[in-house]
């Protein structure tokens, strides 16, 4: 079956695509369809279990000590660490597969949503009868520059293309897709990091009661969901700027009897449609390392005005690089930045959370960041965790605070 | 609408590629050699199902599968088989063993077409 632990062998599987929940508005995949991202997903495990360790290897085995010996010096940064790594043959054949694999499960995944897109529309259509008022589109949005700059983690078209109105397919492909490349360690809806900070809030702040929370770039509400569910009193605003993310999100919601959350499309750079201090709750998830470099600021002061007095904001990263942090570390952390297009990770996460969060009022005092590992339904007890890889393990940084009252 | 998956499928990502191996033809071979490994899994995993399929409605067994031993005749049909195959994936460099082997029928073309606009 497969399912996270290590077997008799010492090996850990990754669950089999089946495992995944198979909502109303779930792209149907046929049988080869399965079987290949199943491949992919073990192809995938494998990299990051045998073959990616050996980068390690061949970089303290022989990168480093060839620079050495030439410069007298070891590496100052983790830019002229890459000039050096990327001239190694192991090097070479690691990265060249993991690139490979990212694009095979763009172009399967891709290609199994295009054929029935129409079909999708029309199911995400008939599950939103009678629910409308949870989704709101704007008329000529104007997708932010930076988004469509770049197709993020190597999806063509991104979170904001549409093929013809009302087309949901590259959310589709995001929804049942993300499995592959995560192997399976965040769950049967892909929720992991929505379940581990709603566990977490609860668990520590019992007293905390929400009346509204935001999601800010919610995407198709993997993570949102679970917070709307952990506080199913709370009125839950899900904004994006991706529409088909939100409508298949708003579709999916329902399909998940989950009301309280209302998907709306909104640049996070200006919301002004919501008053000051209209928040208890404004929460980010891997969100801020797909923004731009001037965006992000024009975030963090508009988090400030519209989170309320007393009010709390967390956001899922992975870890920033800090000085502790070695560069053969940052340099692998840092390899999807440049790899797989996902081109503002590096300089973000150069940037110091403490600054970010006074940005939106948070002084250094209320300052907090904790680390939080997924809550997977595919893991098993006594589970064995699979060894860290490089921002794809299901465990992540958090960082917030309480808005003086 | 209807969209073609077949074209639109394989549709690039904004920004260019990058490669890591130093001559990109070997990658992209590489490339087509995983898509092709992906492929033998799939069908792999499509046999698996068929098998535990006629298992559970009693047809044959795994065991006997796993069990079945050719008789002569058979064991002839395949062997073939696995030859003929090795041979079509290995057409390339058997060819380029006849090249060496037969240098007089290895002229390059335009020496051949000015030869025989000569005869
Ligand atoms: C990696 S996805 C994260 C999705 C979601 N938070 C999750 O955890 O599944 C990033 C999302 O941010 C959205 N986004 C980026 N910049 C935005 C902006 N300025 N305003 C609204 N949404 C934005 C993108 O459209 C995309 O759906």
């Amino acid at each position: 079956m497969g399912d996270n632990r290590q077997n008799s062998i010492g090996y850990s599987l990754p669950p089999v695509w089946t495992k995944l929940k198979q909502h109303a508005v779930f792209p149907h995949f046929t049988h080869d369809e399965r079987a290949r991202y199943n491949f992919l997903a073990n192809l995938n495990r494998y990299l990051s279990t045998v073959i990616a360790p050996g980068v390690q290897v061949a970089y303290e085995r022989r990168v480093e000590p060839a620079f050495k010996a030439e410069h007298g010096r070891t590496f100052q940064n983790r830019h002229e660490l890459r000039e050096a790594i990327s001239r190694d043959a192991y090097y070479q054949m690691w990265a060249a597969l993991r690139r490979c694999t990212m694009e095979m499960r763009q172009q399967n995944g891709r290609a199994v949503v295009l054929r029935q897109a129409e079909e999708l529309a029309q199911r995400v259509q008939d599950t939103l009868k009678g629910h409308e008022d949870i989704l709101r589109l704007r008329p000529g949005f104007e997708v932010p520059r930076y988004l469509r700059h770049v197709d993020n983690h190597l999806m063509p078209g991104s979170y904001h293309t549409q093929y013809f109105e009302g087309d949901v397919a590259n959310a589709a492909n995001y929804d049942s897709g993300l499995f592959v490349t995560s192997g399976g360690m965040l769950g049967s809806l892909t929720d992991g990091g929505g379940r581990a900070i709603a566990k977490w809030v609860r668990e520590n702040y019992p007293d905390f009661k929400p009346k509204r929370i935001l999601d800010i770039g919610c995407g198709l509400g993997h993570n949102t969901l679970p917070i709307a569910e952990a506080f199913p009193d709370a009125e839950v605003w899900a904004i994006d700027a991706g529409a088909p993310m939100l409508r298949y999100g708003a579709a999916r919601a329902i399909a998940l009897g989950i009301t309280n959350v209302r998907f709306v499309q909104m640049d996070a750079e200006d919301m002004s449609e919501f008053p000051d201090g209209y928040f208890d709750w404004v929460q980010t998830t891997m969100f801020l390392h797909e923004t731009g470099g001037k965006a992000i600021h024009k975030i963090f002061k508009e988090i400030g005005r519209v989170l309320a007095p007393g009010g709390l904001t967390l956001h899922i990263e992975q870890p920033q690089y800090t000085p502790e942090m070695s560069y053969f570390e940052q340099f692998m952390r840092d390899w999807d930045a440049y790899y797989n297009a996902e081109p503002y990770w590096g300089h973000m996460h150069d940037l110091q959370p403490e600054d970010l969060m006074e940005e939106a009022g948070i002084p250094r005092a209320n300052f907090m960041q904790v680390g939080v590992r997924a809550v997977n339904d595919l893991d098993q007890p006594n589970g064995t965790q699979v060894r860290e890889d490089y921002g794809r393990s299901p465990i992540w940084n958090v960082f917030g605070g309480w808005k003086p009252k | 609408m209807k969209l073609n998956d077949i074209v639109m499928g394989s549709d690039k990502a904004k920004g260019a590629r990058p490669y890591f191996f130093d001559d990109p033809m070997a990658e992209r071979v590489m490339n087509i050699a995983m898509a092709i490994a992906t492929e033998v899994a799939v069908i792999r995993e499509r046999i698996d199902t068929i098998e535990r399929l006629l298992e559970a409605k009693g047809i044959l067994a795994q065991a006997e599968i796993e069990g079945f031993v050719p008789t002569d005749e058979q064991a002839e049909e395949r062997q073939l088989w696995h030859a003929r195959y090795a041979a079509r994936i290995l057409r390339i460099v058997k060819q380029e063993l006849d090249a060496v082997a037969n240098p007089e029928d290895n002229k390059p073309m335009h020496q051949i077409a000015d030869e025989i606009n000569e005869m």
